[in-house]
């Protein structure tokens, strides 16, 4: 029983983690299709600017946090207005090859700054052990849960009831009527990848906590996303947040259960993107693309 | 420039100067010049092709000319101009192929046509609550003054995606007109119409420009309802304005019937 409580709460926080990150990744796509393998960069460009801002400049926590998130903000702007919008129009492959290339560039750039060896992670997330029905459970863990529902709340919010959220919603239902109401696609854009980046951003910090460093394996979660969206649907708001917790408690409960040597714990998730490509393409809340010829 | 007499026309609301626009080797649009005046019916015919889409799309930004200017209200080149900002204008329109949110409610759908007049940002919406609210009570006023105009009272929930032809033709109207434009561009609001839903159709849109003032430019492949119901008439035939006037004008001008009916028949448009 402790065991399972304490794979559900790892689950749950990692879960909480991944649709965060998903949620960045389904906003780009929808408001532009752009499919964005940069993600997991993004991941370590928040974490990195937090541990400079903490640990090398000494900044009181929360104000470093303010900075590093509001600095990836204005790094996903640059890279949507620099990388991705000369390329509005040309096909889907080179867009993706386009992600693909931004990622290694990004990781190079990181390592040219920081180093490729890991960092310490900033201390501020307490990582005690907090004891629940004799489970125990790091602490870092229930910020990770609390932190992602109160951003996942809030941003649900935003796509309701802000104008730059309904505005969002409208492009990514129909561009030329976005136009046409006086929505500047533009600005939806760079609003989309500033979200992204902020979200991701926040992802990196509790990651690093989680992991205790700061490092390339921060980025390697980025990859964890696909399964995720796929599951969830490539399109679907909701579906990111459901598709984040499956993933995170399969991958929690794969690696806690069944034998280590097999790596279920690394396999299952990308075994479930295969499935669901095979069985339902568009996810459990995506919609269902018909071609009408 | 004032209608002393009242009879002298008043300033032009448009002015279309020798627009014209190309796709490579395509000429779309040849040279077109003529003015759209305020509070008229506007309406723009053409067989197939010859362009009426294309010009609409000029004034709505979605397509640049290659050479000309559009003049709105003397003022703003639309040409120069990217299409939010001459939403933002006063220019609304509706498309020859539905383009409505499909996934959104109607009511959201009209509510989107007020996104131009919403001043709350990106934050405040959620920080001052209060105003935010005001300002939405004040929008959903409006809208509901359009959902009453066009007798879409029972759709006003539903899902635009689940309805039926000629209520989605009427809700893309709707959200034109919840913008309250001063310019309102449709592309052939009848087209696919039975005569009952046309007749709705062609009274929501007299009753736009008489109790509204607005300014209508309006394709329609119907001659009935484009003779009964426009001020003025241009006529497009393979990107050139062969005609330009009132009905009756138009109706005997004798390049229009021959691009209508060929060189060797009738001497009169159908009324």
């Amino acid at each position: 029983m402790e065991k399972f409580i304490q794979l559900s709460m790892s689950g749950v926080s990692n879960g909480a983690i991944l649709a965060l990150v998903a949620l960045g990744f389904v906003l780009i796509f929808k408001s532009s299709d752009v499919i964005n393998f940069a993600q997991g960069e993004l991941l370590m460009i928040g974490s990195y600017l937090t541990y400079t801002a903490i640990e090398q400049f000494g900044l009181f926590w929360p104000l470093g946090v303010v900075v590093a998130v509001a600095l990836s903000a204005v790094a996903g702007v640059l890279i949507e207005q620099l990388v991705l919008r000369p390329l509005i129009g040309e096909p889907v492959i080179s867009v993706i090859m386009i992600t693909i290339g931004l990622s290694s560039l990004l990781r190079a750039i990181i390592g040219a700054i920081w180093g490729v060896s890991p960092l310490p992670s900033p201390k501020f997330i307490p990582t005690d052990t907090i004891n629940i029905l004799g489970a125990s459970v790091g602490a870092n863990r229930l910020w990770a849960i609390g932190l992602s529902i109160v951003l996942l709340t809030a941003l649900t919010i935003f796509f309701r009831r802000s104008n730059d959220g309904i505005a969002m919603r409208a492009v990514a239902d129909d561009q030329q009527a976005a136009l046409s109401m006086g929505i500047s696609i533009k600005h939806v854009w760079a609003v989309s990848w500033a979200i992204a980046a902020v979200t991701a951003a926040i992802g990196g910090i509790l990651l690093a906590s989680i992991f205790g460093g700061v490092g390339a394996s921060i980025g390697r979660v980025g990859l964890l996303v696909f399964p995720v969206v796929i599951l969830g649907g490539l399109d679907s708001i909701p579906g990111a947040i459901v598709g984040g917790l499956i993933i995170g408690l399969l991958q929690s409960y794969a690696g806690g259960y069944l034998p280590p040597e097999l790596g279920m714990g690394e396999v299952a998730p990308f075994i479930i993107l295969i499935f669901i490509l095979l069985v339902r393409p568009y996810g459990l809340f995506g919609q269902k693309i018909i071609e009408r010829v | 420039m004032s209608s002393l007499d009242g009879k002298e026309p008043p300033p032009p609301q448009m002015n279309i100067e020798r627009v014209s626009l190309s796709f490579g080797g395509v000429k779309a649009l040849t040279d077109i010049s003529f003015n759209i005046y305020p509070s008229t019916i506007q309406a723009i015919i053409g067989p197939n092709g010859a362009g009426k889409t294309s010009l609409l799309n000029c004034i709505s930004g979605l397509y640049k000319p290659r050479q000309g200017r559009i003049l709105f209200e003397g003022t703003h080149d639309l040409v120069r101009l990217a299409p939010h900002r001459i939403a933002r204008l006063g220019v609304a329109r509706s498309f020859q192929n539905i383009e409505l949110f499909r996934h959104m409610s109607v009511l959201d759908n009209l509510m989107l046509g007020r996104h131009v007049h919403m001043k709350s940002g990106v934050f405040s919406g959620g920080l001052y609550w209060g105003f935010a609210q005001r300002e939405e009570i004040q929008h959903r006023e409006f809208v509901e003054h359009v959902i009453d105009l066009l007798e879409i009272q029972h759709i006003r929930k539903n899902t635009v995606g689940s309805l039926a032809y000629g209520l989605q033709k009427r809700v893309e109207l709707g959200r034109a007109l919840a913008m309250n434009p001063r310019l309102l561009l449709l592309d052939e609001p009848m087209a696919g119409m039975n005569s009952e839903e046309k007749e709705d159709m062609a009274r929501f849109v007299l009753d736009i420009s008489e109790e509204w003032r607005t300014t209508i430019v309006l394709i329609e492949h119907d001659m009935g309802v484009v003779m009964d119901i426009s001020d003025r008439v241009a006529v497009l035939d393979f990107g050139k304005l062969i005609g330009e006037g009132t009905p009756e004008e138009i109706r005997v001008n004798p390049l229009v019937i021959e691009a209508y009916l060929g060189r060797e028949h009738g001497e009169a448009m159908p009324a």
